[in-house]
């Protein structure tokens, strides 16, 4: 048996081993998360059916992104960026398997992790204090297959940005642009729905929309499930044969920091 | 088990010079580097600091691609084949670390076996033998952040030869370790090398570990190697020759002793440099015939200082 399944698993442990920070962290989401639902209350109380989205929808949508922003960390980052820094993917590079495959397990286990540690605390306090939508099990199946792929695309984008830093010797413009499209077009600052014309439909067509804005569209049902999963696993595929190809640049003309 | 021919490394450093310029500078980290090293060896690679060794163990994993010339490992071209090769060979770098800092020990190691697909019960049979040898016993339930920088260091050792490997490279392995750790982990090198066979490649700035271990050195400089020989060949190469310390039986002037220089005085005690071809028996004969002797001690050269000299250049670049 492959070894990516126990990298998974260690990393879910990692991540868990202490759940009194991450349960901090939830509560944070949960506090900003009330503090996005009145925005958007207001907003849809000025424009009722603001991106064919009602007010139900737009709340439901917020606490949705509060508990999964976490898991398909819009905020960026990742372990190998400071390793590749340090000069500790040396120890990486000489294990009998590939990078990619070695990282993307580990994030996945991270994923998990984040999502059972920190999506309940926003999602429990939304429901309780608003009324949010619940899916159907058919949509909350679709809903999984949905965040699935979002972790996949989340992980190749950042894992880009992390092999950025074997060709630049600072690493901060390159996540600063990341972070602001990320934010922007994943729909965390607000839904992408309710981009105007052009820029709401090349923003529904971009590689972020599939971490945060398909997935809620998903749950709620404003888009077709088929679709939507086609358009985030071509993404995924399409991001992560790019991982492979610029991994493969890069132990060729690779630098290994550090003695 | 290693070919190293004509290797070359060389990287590119931009440097800033004003508030836009920068110079692109190349650093020649190895130069016409070759050596092989025989099956079973036990080989010291020693070198001053920014030498090219690390560059140099980097190449043999696969981790660097050399800019010219071939290296072989276990007859695999490591930059290619580096995931063939990972699984024959053993790697330690002293300053890093492949456990997981946040889990156990055990856990760690139990992860290497699913990496290196080693069989359950074989795992458990060389598990066992390592404990003992490296004493892991009471700390390998501790999560790895806990343990001291002795105790990491041989739980790196014990993930790295739990597959078996033909071929063990160390980066500075005893860097930081006091005197009981050290010479726990030499002699465990020491067993691994003659009992199992295992060639090993040790990168170390500590001579004890070299005095006590190696069968051959070879020294690098500026990315070149300037020694290739064994330990006798090596204080050799010192022009200094034995040092011969006298206790008299009172405080005087130097020695008077024809052929033999007198290094220092301290009180009643001389240190007197022997000539390299000189017999200590017949100046010891001498010495007694015409002073009254405490007490005396015959030194070897100290590698320290014949190190040191090859280090700054004194002793003619060649190898050996
Ligand atoms: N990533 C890098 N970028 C630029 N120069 C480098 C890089 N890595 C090593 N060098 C240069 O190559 C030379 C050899 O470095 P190396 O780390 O191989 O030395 P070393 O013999 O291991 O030294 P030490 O005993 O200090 O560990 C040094 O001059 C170093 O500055
Ligand atoms: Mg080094």
């Amino acid at each position: 048996m492959s070894v990516h399944p126990w990298v998974a698993w260690y990393a879910f442990r990692r991540h868990t081993a202490y759940p009194l920070g991450a349960f901090t962290e939830g509560l944070t989401n949960t506090v900003f998360g009330l503090l996005r639902a009145y925005i958007l209350i207001a907003v849809w109380a000025e424009r009722p059916s603001l991106g064919g989205y009602d007010v139900t929808d737009a709340v439901t949508f917020c606490f949705l992104t509060q508990a999964l922003l976490g898991a398909v960390q819009v905020f960026g980052g990742m372990d190998l960026t400071a390793r590749i820094r340090t000069g500790d993917v040396a120890i990486d590079l000489y294990r009998p398997v590939g990078l990619l495959g070695w990282w993307l397990a580990d994030d996945v286990g991270r994923a998990l992790a984040t999502l059972l540690l920190r999506a309940g605390p926003p999602l429990l306090t939304g429901a309780i204090i608003f009324d949010l939508r619940a899916p159907s099990p058919a949509r909350a199946a679709a809903f999984a297959a949905a965040f699935a792929l979002a972790v996949l695309v989340s992980f190749a984008l950042r894992y880009l940005v992390a092999l950025a830093m074997f060709w630049l010797s600072d690493d901060q413009g390159v996540q600063m642009i990341s972070l602001v499209l990320t934010l922007f077009f994943s729909g965390m600052v607000l839904p992408l729905v309710v981009f105007p014309g052009a820029l709401g439909t090349a923003a529904g067509w971009l590689p972020w929309s599939a971490l945060i804005q398909v997935p809620a569209d998903v749950y709620l049902g404003k888009r077709d499930v088929a679709g939507a999963l086609a358009f985030q696993a071509a993404w995924a595929a399409a991001l992560l044969a790019a991982a492979h190809l610029v991994t493969r640049a890069a132990r060729h003309r690779l630098v290994v920091q550090g003695g | 088990m290693i070919e190293v021919t004509d290797v070359a490394r060389t990287f590119t450093v931009r440097r800033r010079t004003g508030r836009f310029r920068r110079v692109r500078t190349t650093v020649r980290a190895v130069d016409g580097m070759s050596f092989t090293v025989p099956r079973g060896q036990f080989l010291g690679y020693l070198g001053p600091n920014g030498a090219g060794k690390s560059t140099t163990i980097k190449m043999l994993t696969g981790i660097l691609t050399p800019s010219a010339g071939s290296v072989r490992v276990c007859g695999l071209d490591p930059s290619r084949q580096r995931t063939t090769l990972a699984r024959r060979i053993g790697v330690v770098f002293g300053q890093r670390t492949t456990l997981w800092w946040d889990l156990p020990l055990r856990d760690s190691l139990a992860l290497v076996r699913r990496l290196y697909r080693v069989e359950s019960a074989a795992h458990r049979e060389r598990l066992d033998e390592l404990t003992a040898l490296l004493e892991l016993g009471p700390f390998l339930d501790t999560p790895v952040r806990q343990l001291s920088l002795g105790q990491r260091m041989r739980g790196d050792l014990a993930a790295a030869l739990l597959h078996a490997p033909e071929l063990l490279i160390l980066d500075e392995p005893t860097i930081g370790l006091d005197v009981v750790s050290k010479a726990t982990v030499r002699g465990f090198l020491e067993r691994l090398n003659t009992e199992r066979g295992t060639t090993i490649l040790l990168t170390t700035h500590d001579l004890g570990d070299i005095e006590r271990l190696c069968d051959r050195v070879l020294i690098v400089d500026r990315g070149r190697p300037v020694f290739d020989g064994d330990l006798p060949a090596l204080r050799a190469r010192a022009d200094t020759g034995r040092t011969l310390v006298v206790d008299l039986a009172e405080p005087g002037p130097p020695v008077d002793l024809g052929g033999v220089t007198v290094a220092r005085v301290a009180g009643p005690r001389q240190w007197l440099a022997l000539p390299p071809d000189a017999n200590p028996a017949a100046v010891i004969a001498a010495l007694s015939a015409r002073y009254e002797i405490r007490d005396l001690a015959l030194r070897e050269p100290d590698i320290e200082e014949v190190v040191a000299r090859l280090y700054q250049g004194v002793v003619s670049p060649a190898a050996g």
